[in-house]
């Protein structure tokens, strides 16, 4: 299990992190999801031992290892830019942390070799040992990057924006295949990402980050679901937000006779299976989104409807996202 | 940026390396102006406003004067061919030009004494009309030429193949003509870069010792520039006033530190701006 | 209009990357002033450098081949080159070192006082050889500031080929670290921290990853320095003695044909030092070609 306790880290001047708690199960896919600045890739690196906290302790299994650095902590990391080492074949990049070990320690060559190979099939790139990472794509660079950083039997595997440099296509088919190795191997496994479908759809359970502080933890479901702030409501799906601090889906707006909110209709378009409407609250200069069911005929542009929502979450004190 | 704060092994290796410029850099340069003093400054005045001093910083300054300007000009010219245009060969082009780096000094000056020396191929066409070109002044701003020849040239193409020819394009789309589009959109974009090729060029020009020491003939206050000057005083035995011409040349190397460091800085600002 | 890979091959020292754009190829320039520019750049290139060196080569196939031999390989020549390469050859093995540390500590560490160090590093491309000269000398000498305090133990620095060394170290200094500072520059820092989590100490983190990526750049900055080495002779006639088959170098016996009028004697020494000089271009070229082909892979 992973402890962090009180962890403080400042840039110059600058906040990266104020006073985080975090406990890490055992063989859990753990999501740091928040917006660029909001801490999560420092929180990565000090887990990991490539940065270092201020204040506050990193316990792996009870153990204090605040101190220690990256090497001897165990954990495999995953760089955005898979960082491969670019005059090495593939078969050699992975056998790499066999490789520098201490030579009671280290495996004999041929054992480097098949273990690196092994992985490789592991992550379906085997026959590309002997390649170099300049002749691979971008996905399957990011899939040694993988192989390599399980090739130290790490007790923790740490991945930064795993799939930010893919395009939109390969991340889908990476982001299954990522999460079916999960399950096969059980290794806890943390991972950082700004894409709140990508924490929704891989992590077991998804902490939320916002200008250095924890502002949720929980499953997808409940971070959907029941957002803990008014943050979290806008940042994890998208989010309306109606006078009186009220928060609510697209999704959860209905279109009513004459009760709710008056809204001029802007823009009507189709998205996924819905009708989207765009429109301007009356009387507060704010623009609204939601959706209404395909088989409704939409409202015109200029109209004026009037809407109410299904569902919500009212967060009065923190309206901070209202104009 | 975890590299910044220094460590024990770092700190060694920092002390280490300055340990070493110290040595090989900074004592010569602290030399050089102790010895240039050590019997004061009256005799370190004396030995600058000596007649035949004065007559090797004037030949100094006369070479420099001529050869930065035609380096110049034939720079920038091929900076514009190579960078403006294609054409079959470019790369053997610019290993052409590059090629007085990797002659030795000595080399280019004997190349101009086997051209225009008594028994050179133009020798006794020369003789005949009279005209001494080695061992003489003209043989020095030749060689010197041809030692700072790839200065400008070399700062200038990487800096003008980076900008491509679009800008050029443009201005010529909008009815400038060639010299126009030259002086008003090419020559600002590489400002920078062409003072700085100048800078070295003319820092070489003022130095160079083995190329000029071959067809210079060495006549004291005829064709002694400053650094031949320096040479004959040493292998007199006058070290006080070979350190003193020297100091001089020690404070144009120093200049030309103090302005290729500032022209960097400027460098770096406007490519940050681009 | 299209340049041949083996033309691309041949790029210089501190290579200009030239585009390998295949739209512009086809494309006919509109910008004038080829046919003036090209012209007199190849006018005054072949009147300034290239006919003048031809003079050298001309004049050595002149002698025909015994007088030249006789000239080029003479005991005394012979022993020139061989103290001119030796002692080139560890000055740039010294710089290699002193010149990777130097560029290492400029590039990652930050200090009181590194933009100055940094400035004084091309120290040896802006002070005169001849005064950098004589203030190694007046350093090195057995009456000097360092050669006088090492004297009494029977060490001599200089007037013999260990003074050779130190005048080249100088001059050759700033080829090493200027090559490499952009290469390390540029190095990614995520490599290195790759490396280090999968448990790399600091030294095979540096030999295993980091050397290997800037091997090209070092190599190449060993082949400048050498050939500066090879051809300098302001720094090193003062330090050096002098002595034939002791401390002369080769650009020496070339001045020394030339003062006793032996213009044949001094061309075919030249002529070997030139096709020294184009060999290690060639090299550098190749280490170049080679780097970049490396990096394509």
């Amino acid at each position: 299990m992973i402890r962090l306790e009180g962890i403080t880290k400042a840039y110059g001047d600058y906040p990266a992190l104020k006073g985080l708690d975090l406990s890490v199960r055992d063989g859990e896919f753990l999501a740091l999801l928040g917006p660029s600045g909001s801490g999560k890739t420092t929180l990565l690196r000090i887990i990991a031992g490539l940065a270092f906290p201020d204040a506050g302790r990193v316990l792996f299994n009870g153990e204090d290892v605040t101190d220690l650095q990256v090497a001897e902590r165990k954990v495999g990391f995953v760089f955005q830019h898979y960082a491969l080492f670019k005059h090495m074949t593939i078969a050699d990049n992975v056998g790499f942390g066999l490789s520098v070990r201490a030579r009671r320690e280290r495996p004999g060559r041929a054992a480097i070799r098949a273990r690196a190979h092994e992985l490789l099939d592991l992550v379906q790139l085997g026959g590309l040992g002997e390649r170099y990472p300049a002749q691979l794509s971008g996905g399957q660079r990011q899939r040694v990057a993988l192989a390599r950083a399980l090739a130290v039997e790490p007790q923790l595997l740490l991945l930064d924006e795993p799939f930010g440099a893919l395009d939109a296509k390969v991340r889908k088919t990476l982001r299954r295949w990522l999460r079916e190795l999960h399950k096969q191997m059980g290794l806890t496994s943390i991972f950082v990402t700004h894409d709140q479908e990508e924490a929704l759809e891989l992590a077991d359970r998804v902490v939320v980050m916002d200008q250095g502080r924890i502002e949720q933890i929980g499953s997808a479901e409940q971070v959907y679901m029941e957002p803990a702030s008014a943050f979290v409501a806008d940042f994890v799906g998208e989010t309306c937000v109606l006078p009186g601090g009220v928060h609510v889906r697209p999704h959860d707006i209905e279109i009513v006779s004459d009760v709710g909110h008056p809204v001029v209709v802007g823009n009507v378009f189709r998205k996924g299976g819905m009708w989207r409407v765009e429109g301007a609250l009356a009387g507060h200069d704010r623009l609204v989104e939601f959706d209404l069911e395909s088989r409704l005929v939409p409202p015109g542009l200029g109209q004026t409807v009037y809407i109410r929502p299904r569902r919500m979450k009212i967060f009065e004190a923190t309206e901070r996202n209202a104009p | 940026m975890s590299a910044r704060t220094l460590d024990r092994p770092r700190l060694a290796l920092v002390l280490a390396a300055l340990g070493f410029l110290a040595l090989f850099l900074l004592l010569p340069l602290v030399v050089v102006f102790v010895e240039a003093l050590r019997q004061g400054l009256g005799a370190y005045a004396a030995a600058l406003v000596d007649p035949d001093a004065l007559s090797a910083i004037r030949l100094t300054l006369l070479v420099a004067a001529i050869s930065v300007p035609v380096n110049l000009v034939f720079g920038v010219l091929a900076a514009w061919a190579i960078a403006k245009f294609d054409f079959p060969g470019k790369s053997l082009l610019i290993t052409f030009l590059d090629l007085p780096f990797s002659v030795s000094p000595v080399v280019a000056g004997l190349i101009y004494v086997l051209v225009f020396g008594a028994q050179g191929w133009l020798g006794p066409w020369l003789e005949a009309y009279d005209i001494q070109i080695v061992f003489a002044v003209p043989g020095i701003v030749l060689a010197t030429v041809f030692v700072t020849f790839p200065f400008v040239a070399r700062e200038l193409i990487p800096l003008m193949l980076e900008q491509g020819r679009d800008d050029e394009e443009a201005a010529l789309s909008l009815g400038a003509s060639g010299l126009q589009t030259f002086l008003r959109v090419t020559l600002p974009n590489v400002r920078w870069g062409l003072l700085y090729g100048v800078l070295l060029c003319n820092a070489r020009a003022m130095g160079e010792f083995g190329a000029v020491s071959v067809v210079s003939g060495h006549l004291r206050g005829m064709t002694n520039t400053m650094p031949l000057h320096v040479e004959i005083l040493y292998n007199e035995y006058n070290f006080v006033a070979a350190f003193a011409v020297a100091s001089l040349l020690a404070c144009l190397a120093l200049l030309t530190l103090v302005l290729k460091t500032a022209l960097e800085a400027r460098f770096h600002n406007s490519n940050r701006k681009a | 209009m299209e340049m041949s890979s083996n033309a691309l091959a041949l790029a210089p020292p501190r290579a200009i990357a030239l585009p390998r754009s295949g739209r512009r190829r086809a494309r006919r320039s509109v910008i004038p002033g080829f046919g003036l520019t090209m012209g007199l750049t190849l006018a005054w290139l072949s009147l300034i450098v290239l006919i003048p060196l031809s003079t050298v080569f001309v004049r050595s196939a002149g002698m025909g081949w015994t007088r030249f031999a006789e000239a080029a390989f003479a005991p005394r020549a012979l022993a020139a080159y061989q103290i001119s390469f030796a002692t080139s050859l560890g000055a740039a093995a010294i710089n290699a070192v002193f010149g990777l540390l130097t560029a290492w500590v400029l590039v990652r560490y930050d200090f009181a006082g590194r933009r100055i160090v940094n400035a004084l590093v091309d120290l040896p491309f802006a002070l005169p050889t001849a005064v950098a000269g004589i203030a190694l000398t007046a350093i090195y000498a057995s009456n000097g500031w360092i050669g006088g305090l090492l004297a009494p133990l029977g060490i001599t620095l200089a007037y013999n080929p260990v003074g050779i060394m130190l005048a080249m170290i100088f001059v050759g200094l700033p080829f090493i670290v200027r090559s490499l500072e952009p290469v390390l520059e540029d190095f990614n820092a995520e490599v290195e921290e790759a490396a280090r989590s999968l448990g790399a100490r600091p030294v095979q983190v540096f030999v295993r990853v980091i050397l290997p990526e800037i091997l090209p750049a070092l190599l190449t900055g060993f082949a400048l320095a050498f050939a500066r080495g090879l051809g300098e002779y302001g720094s090193v006639i003062f330090i050096a003695g002098n002595m034939p088959f002791k401390s002369e170098i080769a650009p020496l016996l070339i001045v020394t044909h030339l003062e006793q009028y032996d213009y044949a004697g001094a061309s075919a020494i030249a002529t070997v030092m030139l096709l020294a000089a184009f060999a290690l271009l060639l090299v550098i070229n190749l280490i170049q070609a080679w780097s970049r082909r490396r990096m394509e892979r």
